[in-house]
């Protein structure tokens, strides 16, 4: 990481810091040049243009690679003082200085900018996956029931003389199925693109969870295969909520539970009263979510590994929308006993007047 | 009995082409119009016994379309409307139409709804009792019986009942319903409206939780009718 951070600085701090260390290791070796020898420092020298290397962009590196090798020339190779060079060990030496710093600045920048690359191609990989899962479930939930649809009415216009009654009635309910399906397909996706162009707008008033609840479990689709279990709760006040948003909540939520729990498996609803919110609680006999997905779950066109077909990974995505434009909050837990257990708390005024007797 | 005639309003070919079908298999009388300016100019040379009016028209809305036709139109127009558009439908059914539909619809709700609103054109009901289910309401000695056991309702609550039992089968706004009962100074008061249907649904439905009677057209309003 901080490698990263090192070749963002600003240029002119770039410059400062590598030539500020060039300077100040110089001087360094200046003073010991006594102790360690000229050709000790200038390894040193060359050690510290490695680093900066390591660290900057190629333009500050080649300059600390030609000021140390000049410093290196003028204050360390005898003659001092001087650009000239004695003998010819010491000439090739600092030749072979000033070309290791040199490719020294050029590789470091060519590893960088293949590791850049690297991040690039990567980062677009990913786009192109998630687009591509995308589409391809999308297209998949769409498509399935229009060719249902498609190659039903051709079955049922082709070759109705030679179809049982009991077929013919088959292939019409699968098409009545299938255009349930898109609808409810398409009403998640303007659902999402609603939410997502934060153009909706809660409409609050005061509402009857427990007839509110009820009418959702009238809209869901009769399978009977799940018991779905609500005792409305009498103490319960009205809530000042949105409540086309509340039933989106409870119905996408109870869809999900029915299509992905294991038939004759009960959902269970409650609803409670908090401080100045409501707590709406889903829970289920399925097999739960592992433990790395409770948070994913709730992200757009996420869909657990090896879950069954159907279903475009929206659902608990609009849920979740949904929620936080009430300005509320979802939490998914497992049940010690198993299932999982959506709870939802939404903000929102109360009222007792229910409890007050009428004239 | 000539057949009823409907009018229907439509700018999509294949939904007036299913409503055609659907309505001429059950014995109505079918015009279509595409286009907002074509259905007023149909109704105008010939009023038919109901409307089906789309909401999403290309000329003009089908909101104006409502306006004119109810300055002299009085029998039903069924508003036909996409989902998710409570706001639209409360609008609608607050300027004078009878009922509403959301698309996409089953045919046999659609031509319920058609039988109850075009039964209430034919009768204007001077009747005193109405019976609905296994409830009688007496009108008059502000009386209601199940199973012909006197229920004890509160004023108000009878008030609600019989506003109801007269609107059989037609959905009624929250706004409608709170004008109506308690005054417009009430209008947004949905609070009332929530305890005293619940109160009296736990009086006249057998299960409280299941109501039969008096169902709730979320984010629209209640509807009353025969229990099915």
């Amino acid at each position: 990481m901080k490698w990263y951070s090192t070749r963002e600085m600003p240029a002119t701090m770039q410059y400062t810091i590598s030539i500020v260390s060039v300077l100040f290791v110089a001087s360094l070796c200046y003073v010991l040049k006594g102790v360690i020898g000229y050709k000790l420092a200038a390894l040193v020298l060359l050690m510290t243009v490695s680093v900066i290397a390591a660290l900057f962009e190629i333009l500050p590196v080649t300059i600390s690679a030609l000021s140390s090798s000049f410093i290196l020339n003028f204050f360390f190779i005898p003659p001092l003082y001087t650009f000239r060079i004695g003998n010819a060990e010491d000439l090739l030496m600092f030749f072979l200085y000033f070309a290791i710093a040199l490719v020294n600045a050029v590789l470091t920048s060519k590893i960088r900018k293949a590791e850049r690359r690297t991040r690039d191609r990567e980062e677009k990989e990913n786009t192109i996956r998630l687009y591509t899962t995308l589409l391809n479930s999308l297209s998949h939930e769409l498509r399935t029931p229009i060719s249902t649809i498609l190659g039903a009415v051709d079955t049922l216009s082709e070759s109705s003389p030679k179809l049982s009654r009991a077929n013919q009635e088959t292939l019409l309910s699968e098409i009545y199925k299938a255009g349930l399906r898109l609808d409810r397909q398409v009403g998640n996706l303007l659902s999402m693109s609603r939410l997502e162009s934060g153009t909706l707008q809660p409409k609050k008033d005061w509402c009857d969870l427990n007839d509110l609840v009820h009418s959702v479990l009238q809209k869901l689709p009769q399978d009977n295969k799940h018991p779905v279990n609500y005792c409305s709760n009498e103490s319960l006040p009205l809530f000042k909520v949105d409540e086309g948003f509340t039933e989106q909540i409870l119905y996408n939520l109870l869809h999900n539970a029915i299509q992905y729990t294991p038939e004759g498996s009960p959902v269970r609803i409650r609803i409670a009263h908090g401080s100045g919110s409501c707590i709406i609680i889903v829970s289920d006999s399925g097999p739960g979510f592992p433990e790395y997905a409770t948070q994913l779950v709730f992200d757009k066109f996420y869909r657990l590994p090896h879950s069954k077909p159907g279903g475009s990974g929206l659902g608990l995505s609009i849920v979740r929308g949904f929620v936080e434009a009430l300005g509320g909050s979802i939490q998914l837990e497992n049940a010690a006993r198993g299932g999982a257990v959506f709870t939802i708390m939404i903000p929102a005024e109360t009222s007792y007047l229910n409890n007050l007797k009428n004239e | 009995m000539s057949k009823a005639e409907i009018l229907v309003i439509d700018d999509e070919p294949q939904i007036r082409k299913l409503l055609e079908i659907a309505l001429e298999s059950n014995d109505y009388k079918v015009w279509l119009a595409e286009t907002g300016k074509e259905g007023v100019a149909m109704v105008a040379n010939h009023p038919p016994e109901l409307v089906l009016l789309d909401i999403g028209l290309p000329d003009k809305s089908g909101h104006e379309v409502l306006g004119d036709l109810r300055s002299w139109y009085n029998k039903s127009i069924i508003i036909l409307s996409v989902q998710n558009s409570e706001s639209d439908i409360v609008s609608a059914l607050d300027n004078g139409a009878t009922d509403y539909l959301t698309k996409p619809f089953r045919t046999a709700e659609l031509l319920a709804r058609i039988r109850s609103a075009i039964r209430r054109n034919q009768t204007v009901s001077s009747n005193t009792t109405i019976h609905i289910g296994n409830l009688k309401i007496d009108l008059a000695a502000r009386a209601v019986r199940k199973n012909s056991e006197l229920l004890k309702l509160t004023s108000t609550e009878f008030n609600l009942l019989a506003l109801f039992a007269k609107n059989e089968g037609r959905v009624l706004t929250h706004q409608f319903l709170l004008k109506e009962i308690w005054g417009v100074a009430y209008q947004t008061e949905t609070q009332y409206l929530r305890v005293f249907v619940g109160s009296l649904r736990k009086k006249i439905e057998d299960d409280a939780n299941q109501p039969k009677y008096i169902t709730t057209e979320s984010g629209v309003g209640y509807r009353f009718g025969q229990p099915s």
